[in-house]
């Protein structure tokens, strides 16, 4: 029994050093930045970087777009498949799932095909119909995770018999959705949200190919060019993409609690 | 029945070519406690979803008022309903449920709260607004559920099944405050249940169905006491059938186990010598002794049940077994098993039943 459990914790600490020793060396390297002291200059350093800022704030507002738009394709959608399309959930499964499958790059490249200059809706033209175009791209490598993180929140409710009672109470469909339906689901659609934000800020292929200035081509930039900002720049996504991870985790406690049946 | 408040013409549902409602005609008055009352898998419940517009009759026709309700969406027909999973929004307290049908219709919010307050009032849980779903129990969440159908104030109440998450006692004074609520509003009120007893207890009229027909109609003593068919003398309540065989078709007498018994009806055209199935309520016999029927018969005790104020005895007479009850006397201790007993009954209990 103890030796069972000797070698379980053996094998999690080999885990958990195979992902946190790379951080950590990270970690370390990126305090070194003045010779024999370790501070944090690096991280000063980007911080001021204007393009840090900028970029920063270019993916931020991307993100709050692709979630925007995101949830407002997919909670109706996924609402009403589980209220009266049943049969369709198996496609619905399917089409979320494919983001995951086509590799982005074909994904770019099929917009840029699509809507290039010469097309019937010439959005790369401009950059505001590039905006559109990769915030429409970011919505579709979403997909898979705001649609899982939906679709589980429907399962915790009733959705049937809360729908019929709103409805016969006189509420119309959009408003049995957004008066009912989406507060009682409020947890799952934001740690959806946290989930597109996550992936958005991160992003490379699709940025850089539709050539706009995103986070994930400042880093890439940064990397080729500096030497210990590009670890600092490392560790401050990856604290973000944590922080919101960690966000969800916390969320689930303030979720709506199912009424008791008794 | 031109002026009945909810007319319901030849309703007909079927799902995928499987007819589950096959061809129903009702007619309730204004301000009725009507129940339908009926096995699992009857259709009570899809009768029910038609008349609050969640399901499309494959045909026939429902009436409110005299007008076709069909093209009305549910939330356009002004109907409550109350479902059996109390289906209280979650994310509301109770003040906000009860006020949601008030906020949908836009009335006004002082007017909303006070009316509110007064629902809260009606179903005795004043001074609970401010409690979630998930802190009440479940007949306080019933009632919340009521008061939210109730308060804009619809033109009809549906409830399906509403009392059988409940334990048995809850059940029992629930059911008897949401009937006297229906009378002081005086709302006309569709009740689905499967259970006899809470029909028989709460009921102006009984709506009796099996397999998407409808058996009887009537107030819940006639249900009980004229039974119109075998299936509805058996499923409402208990029920003595005894097999005997005609003696005179003309003399209406009946052969049972040895002993001549004369009968209100028969079947025309029982031919004598041919089986036919008496059926009576237990407590239509008695032990004889004090009050005598027309008919006594004399067997031994099968059986004794002690139930509390009755008692339940088969008596075996001959092939046939009946069942009585009697009431509990505490200076007489109930008779002994196999004990030769008399009983007696009055001939005008009997019934023959169709099949
Ligand atoms: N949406 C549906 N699709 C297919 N069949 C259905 C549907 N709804 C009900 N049925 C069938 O119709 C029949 C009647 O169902 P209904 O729910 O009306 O019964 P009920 O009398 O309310 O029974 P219970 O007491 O169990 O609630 C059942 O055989 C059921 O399987
Ligand atoms: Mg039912």
């Amino acid at each position: 029994m103890i030796a069972r459990r000797f070698w379980a914790w053996v094998v999690f600490a080999l885990g958990a050093a195979y992902f946190l020793l790379p951080l950590l060396a990270t970690f370390i390297f990126s305090l070194q930045m003045r010779r024999g002291r370790l501070t944090f200059d690096a991280y000063l350093s980007v911080f001021a970087d204007a393009r840090f800022q900028a970029t920063f704030g270019y993916s931020l507002t991307c993100a709050v777009f692709a979630i925007i738009v995101g949830v407002a394709i997919v909670l109706p959608a996924a609402y009403f498949v589980r209220l009266r399309l049943q049969w369709l959930r198996p496609l619905m499964e399917f089409i979320t799932l494919l983001p995951l499958i086509v590799p982005p790059i074909i994904l770019v490249f099929g917009h840029i095909r699509m809507f290039n200059s010469s097309s019937i809706l010439p959005l790369t033209n401009s950059a505001f119909g590039t905006d559109v175009l990769i915030v429409c791209g970011y919505v579709t490598l979403a997909l898979p995770y705001m649609y899982r993180a939906i679709d589980t929140g429907l399962r915790t409710i009733d959705v049937g018999t809360l729908t019929e009672a709103a409805t016969i109470l006189g509420a119309n469909p959009i408003r049995t959705m957004v008066s009912v339906i989406f507060p009682n689901i409020f947890v799952a659609v934001l740690s959806g949200a946290f989930l597109t934000f996550a992936i958005v800020i991160g992003e490379f292929v699709l940025a850089s190919l539709l050539n706009r200035p995103a986070f994930g081509v400042y880093m890439q930039n940064v990397g080729a060019n500096r030497a210990y900002e590009p670890s600092a720049l490392a560790i401050v996504s990856f604290a973000l993409t944590w922080g919101a991870m960690g966000v969800i985790q916390l969320l689930d406690r303030f979720a709506p609690k199912t009424a008791r049946k008794d | 029945m031109a002026d009945a408040f909810l007319r319901i013409d030849n309703l007909v549902k079927s799902f995928a070519g499987n007819t589950v409602v096959k061809g129903v005609n009702l007619a309730f008055e204004k301000g009725e406690f009507v129940s339908l009352l009926g096995p699992s898998g009857c259709g009570k419940t899809t009768i029910l979803r038609m008349i609050a517009g969640f399901e499309r009759p494959t045909s026939g026709q429902i009436l409110v008022e005299g007008q076709d309700i069909s093209p009305l969406p549910p939330n356009r027909r002004k109907i409550g309903m109350v479902f059996q999973a109390y289906a209280l929004f979650p994310n509301m307290n109770v003040e906000d449920n009860v006020g949601f049908g008030l906020k949908i219709a836009g009335v006004a919010r002082d007017e909303r709260r006070a009316r509110v307050e007064e629902m809260l009032k009606l179903i005795g849980l004043p001074g609970y607004g401010k409690r979630f779903p998930f802190e009440m129990s479940g007949g306080q969440q019933q009632r919340v559920a009521l008061a939210r159908a109730l308060a804009p104030k619809p033109r009809m109440l549906l409830l399906d099944e509403p009392l059988s998450a409940l334990d048995a006692k809850i059940r029992v004074s629930l059911r008897e405050e949401i009937r006297a609520i229906q009378r002081e509003l005086g709302i006309t009120t569709v009740f689905v249940t499967h259970d006899q007893e809470e029909a028989l207890s709460i009921s102006d009229r009984i709506v009796v169905l099996s397999a998407g027909n409808v058996e009887q109609v009537g107030a819940p003593f006639e249900i009980y006491n004229k039974p119109a068919t075998r299936f509805v003398a058996t499923f409402v309540g208990q029920i003595n059938t005894l097999t005997g065989r005609v003696v005179d078709g003309a003399a209406r007498t009946v052969d049972l186990d040895g002993q001549v018994v004369h009968v209100p009806a028969l079947p025309t055209g029982a031919a004598a010598g041919s089986e036919v199935a008496l059926t009576l309520r237990p407590e239509a016999v008695r032990v004889a002794g004090a009050a005598e029927g027309d008919v006594t018969l004399d067997g031994t005790v099968a059986e004794v049940a002690f139930l509390g104020s009755v008692i339940r005895l088969k008596v075996r007479l001959g092939k046939n077994n009946i069942d009585l009850d009697t009431f509990n006397d505490p200076s007489t201790p109930p008779p002994a098993l196999g004990n030769t007993i008399r009983v007696s009954l009055n001939s005008s209990d009997v019934f023959v039943l169709a099949d």
